[in-house]
Parts: C-alpha cells; sequence; structure tokens
C-alpha cells in the first residue's frame, strides 16, 4: 500500500469514525489514556457466547488514536474471542516490528510503517489496550 | 534577545513550550559543574574548607532569590518547586487552621497543583471550595473576588500568571481586599515569576511559590516564601537531619530556626546553586526588559493569529506570553505533532487545568508559551506553518 493511500485511508477513519457513539451499561466499558499525551478513548463492547457482537467508542484523541479505533471495531465485531486475542497479537507484532500476519489485520495495514514514528506508536496501540482490558474484564464476569 | 548563551538553542528547535520549562543559559550550567567539579561537598558542616564554601554558596543563592522578590532572607525556604510548595502551605499551615464551614476561593483556570492540595484539605476538614468567577474573557477580577467573599472566606489561592489563558491576576489588590477581610492570600507563581518583576512587600502576599526550571534554572529545586511570621508557624512536614537543633527523647525535640526548619535532609544544592546563576541571569537582563519584550512579541503572535480564518485563540486578552488556540477540526495532539515534524515544540493538552475545560467548553488547546530568547522570525515560521490547513491535514500522519 503506498503511503498516501495509508494516509487517506486513516483520515477518513479519523474524520467519519465507525461506530464512535457512547453506549450504556449494557456494554462492558474500558478506557485507555495515553500518559505521554491527551488520547482519551472509551471503548463499549457486547461480548455472548464469547464472540464480540457489538462494539462502539467515544472520546477525544488524535487522528492516529481515533483512526486506529475505528478500524480495529471495523475487524473485531463478530469474532470470537480467541481470534480477537490473535488479531491484536498480529497489530503489536506489526507496531514493533515483529512477525505478524498481514491477512488477519486487513485495514489496520495502514499503520505498518507506524515504527518510523516512535513517539506514535502509543496512538496506534492506544485503542488495543482497552481492548485487552475489556477482555479481561469479561473473564471475570463469566 | 541572547540566544547565544543557551546551548540548547545552537540546535535546530524553535522552542515554544517555556510554560512547561524553559532552555538553561551556558551560565547556570556552569554553575552546577563548578559546584559537581570542585567543591561538592554537604552544606551546613563547615568543618573543612570546601563545606564552607558550599554553605556560602547555598546561603548566597537564597541571599539571591530573597532580593529578587524583595523578601528577607529567613522567609525563602528551598523545596523541589511550586507544586511542594502548594502541598506544604496547606497542609503544614492551613489545615491546623481551618474549620468545617470555613471557605477557599480558588478559581476553574488553577494547575492541578493548585486545587488538589485544596481539594483533599476540604474533604478532611468539611471546609468549602469556592470558585472565583471567571468573566468573558477568562480572566479575574478584584470584582469578581468580591462578589464571592463572605464571612466564612479565609483563604484566597490563585495563580499570578494562569498556565492555559495566560491572564496575569491583580495580587496586590486582592491582597489589599482581603487583608482588610482577614483573608489569607496564596499565589502560584510558577507562571509569573520568570517573567515579570515581583515584590513581596509591595503586593504583600502571604505566601508565594515558584519553580526554577521555569526561569532558566535547574529541575528540582523551587522557593517557598511565606511572611516570617507565617512561616514560624508552619509545621515541617518532613523531619530529619538538618532542621533539628537536638533531641532527647520524643518529648524533648529542638528544631531549628526557620527557614532552616523547613528543609530537612540534604538539600539540593546544586539546583539552589543554579537557581542563583539563573537569578544573577536574568536581573543582568532585566526583568522589566524580559516583560517588555515578551508582550511585543505576544502582541505580533496573536495579530498574525487572527488573520488565520480556521485558528480560533482561547485567550488573545492575556497580559502574558501564553497563547492557547485551536485549528477548526482538527485535534490539538494532530497540530502539535505536525508542528514537531518541523521542529517546532508546542503543548497540545488541558495543560494540567482540567476544571477550565467546564467553563470554556474547550478541553483540549495547543498552547505557546514564550520566553525572552523566542523571535520574530520564529513566530513567523510558525505562523506559515499553520496558514496552510490542508497542509496541516496532509502531514499531520
Amino acid at each position: 500500500m503506498d503511503t498516501e493511500l495509508k494516509r487517506q485511508i486513516m483520515l477518513e477513519n479519523y474524520s467519519n469514525p465507525f461506530h464512535k457513539e457512547t453506549k450504556g451499561e449494557d456494554y462492558i466499558k474500558t478506557n485507555a489514556n495515553n500518559i505521554s499525551c491527551i488520547d482519551d478513548i472509551n471503548l463499549y463492547l457486547k461480548i455472548e457466547n464469547n464472540i464480540i457482537k457489538d462494539a462502539y467508542f467515544d472520546g477525544e484523541a488524535c487522528a492516529i488514536s481515533t483512526s486506529s479505533t475505528s478500524i480495529m471495531l471495523k475487524n473485531i465485531i463478530n469474532k470470537s474471542i480467541n481470534d480477537v486475542k490473535e488479531y491484536i497479537n498480529n497489530f503489536e507484532n506489526m507496531i514493533y516490528e515483529k512477525e505478524y500476519n498481514k491477512e488477519i489485520l486487513k485495514e489496520a495495514l495502514v499503520y505498518d510503517e507506524i515504527y518510523k514514528q516512535e513517539n506514535r506508536k502509543t496512538c496506534a496501540t492506544l485503542p488495543y489496550e482497552a481492548l485487552k482490558k475489556a477482555i479481561d474484564k469479561n473473564k471475570e464476569i463469566c | 534577545m541572547h540566544r547565544e548563551d543557551f546551548p540548547m538553542l545552537k540546535q535546530d528547535y524553535i522552542y515554544l513550550d517555556n510554560g512547561a520549562t524553559t532552555f538553561k543559559p551556558q551560565i547556570v550550567i556552569n554553575a552546577i559543574n563548578d559546584y559537581y567539579c570542585n567543591y561538592s561537598a554537604n552544606a551546613h558542616r563547615g568543618d573543612y574548607s570546601i563545606s564552607y564554601k558550599v554553605d556560602l554558596e547555598y546561603e548566597g543563592a537564597r541571599k539571591k532569590v530573597a532580593e529578587f522578590i524583595n523578601a528577607d532572607i529567613n522567609e525563602i525556604v528551598f523545596n523541589s518547586g511550586a507544586t511542594e510548595g502548594l502541598n506544604t502551605i496547606v497542609t503544614g499551615f492551613f489545615d491546623n487552621l481551618l474549620e468545617p464551614g470555613d471557605e477557599i476561593i480558588i478559581s476553574k483556570s488553577e494547575h492541578a497543583s493548585n486545587v488538589l492540595p485544596w481539594f483533599r484539605l476540604a474533604n478532611k476538614n468539611n471546609s468549602k471550595i469556592v470558585y472565583a468567577p471567571l468573566d468573558a474573557n477568562l480572566h479575574i477580577t478584584l470584582e469578581g473576588i468580591k462578589s464571592v467573599i463572605t464571612s466564612n472566606t479565609k483563604i484566597i489561592a490563585l495563580a499570578e500568571t494562569t498556565n492555559v489563558v495566560g491572564d496575569v491576576r491583580p495580587i496586590k489588590e486582592i491582597c489589599e481586599y482581603a487583608h482588610k477581610n482577614n483573608i489569607f492570600v496564596v499565589v502560584d507563581g510558577a507562571q509569573s515569576v520568570p517573567h515579570k518583576k515581583i515584590d513581596v512587600k509591595d503586593n504583600d502576599v502571604d505566601f508565594l511559590v515558584f519553580s526554577g526550571h521555569k526561569m532558566c534554572g535547574p529541575t528540582g529545586i523551587g522557593v517557598l516564601y511565606g511572611k516570617k511570621e507565617l512561616l514560624e508557624e508552619l509545621d515541617p512536614l518532613i523531619l530529619g537531619g538538618g532542621m533539628n537543633e537536638s533531641f532527647d527523647s520524643e518529648k524533648e525535640i529542638y528544631l531549628k530556626e526557620i527557614p532552616q526548619r523547613l528543609e530537612a535532609g540534604t538539600p539540593n544544592i546544586a539546583g539552589a546553586i543554579g537557581l542563583g546563576a539563573a537569578i544573577d541571569y536574568l536581573q543582568n537582563i532585566g526583568m522589566d526588559n524580559i516583560s517588555i519584550y515578551e508582550q511585543k512579541l505576544k502582541d505580533y503572535l496573536v495579530s498574525k493569529l487572527l488573520e488565520i480564518e480556521h485558528i480560533k485563540i482561547i485567550n488573545e486578552e492575556a497580559e502574558s506570553g501564553i497563547i492557547a488556540f485551536n485549528i477548526e477540526g482538527i485535534f490539538s495532539q494532530d497540530v502539535a505533532y505536525y508542528l514537531n515534524k518541523y521542529n517546532i515544540c508546542t503543548r497540545a493538552g488541558n495543560h494540567c487545568a482540567k476544571i477550565l475545560k467546564s467553563v470554556t467548553g474547550v478541553k483540549n488547546t495547543v498552547r505557546v508559551s514564550l520566553y525572552f530568547y523566542n523571535t520574530y522570525e520564529e513566530i513567523d515560521s510558525l505562523i506559515e506553518l499553520l496558514m496552510d490547513k490542508e497542509k496541516i491535514l496532509k502531514e499531520m500522519i
């Protein structure tokens, strides 16, 4: 994917994010914020029978964090917890320059060069922190 | 002005985050190095010559601070910075004094360090936090303060210059009115002392705190000023060496006089010496020259920002060198990242004033905070980059 296309995909997800909406108590709510900047994202997940049935987010965050959250949500809805865990691993491996499976990541591949900007890696991985917390929280409830 | 004095300015940065911290002139770095290289002993142990020199330099720095703000030398307590100073005042002095129902006036544009210690005190003593009203420009006026004073008001605690809105509060007038009504005034000088002439005898503040690193000094050193009779009543929060006279049992503890009583443990000697050098440096330039130059530079910046349609300034009326703004439709952090690609350092965020958003409706901003070493050319470079919104959108990610 060329750089300009990646940028456009990020901008599109930033300007018109997928499922950006506040949800109520029937969703598992987790928060992730970035210690070194002002990104602040709430994730809302509905998990039934180990499947992520629905997912939303709200909050204020930069273009990288917001677009990364939007793309992540598209990639996890209707996926099993195990598949999502594998997806998270692959995403993190991409960010931290390890081996990863491109097919699983789909649109999230737009962040495959983010390692070049050290201070923005945490922006891209921020929603994944909230996602991991939500999966842990779900384990406690079950 | 004086850019050649700063090693950091030899690099290709446009540094516009002076509200966070300032660069250090070589002369300050030399003073710190001199201590570590040539007379690196402890203070208050004058049994040998290099230790005696440490005493002279450490107490000499205290004298410089005292003269800088026109205080007496024993009214100057060294600590780690403004945050520690405020916590010491709240916990060591006012905790003993406040009764249930007493009122503390702060404002919604205060930095966290002038909010959270008061919140805790209010929760503990059942005292009440009252917010001074902010006018249309987000400024605080004496009239506004008067409107919230009641017979229960005991304390007014305000930054002299706020770190987000950059407004300069009429501290002298507030003190005059407060003292007639037996109200204490605590001033956070972190953003004012580095930028203008402060005279604690003239403005009559009860307590003033500030940080060395925001005024060309090193990190980890700060100052708590208190009127002598008030410092006498301030309970030391930290006990240990250097602050006691003698002790034989738990019933027989004799403490030193102020300010040593409030400086337990080995102090930040290098920090104090560095701060002393920074004060000499600032005095040589002249605090009035610094204020006048910064104001002109800030007026220039505001006039240029006003010409850009997609920029909304939060505080164009402020009298300090602090400007907060947003670009329509772009998150402040992305603007800061974009500027960083051109080696321009600005700050995005709420700037630790987290309750201000309830007044302004604006949670985050880009903040430019100037110092005397910033230039008109640097402002031009900033403006050129901010003018083209398409370029920002293109390059911010």
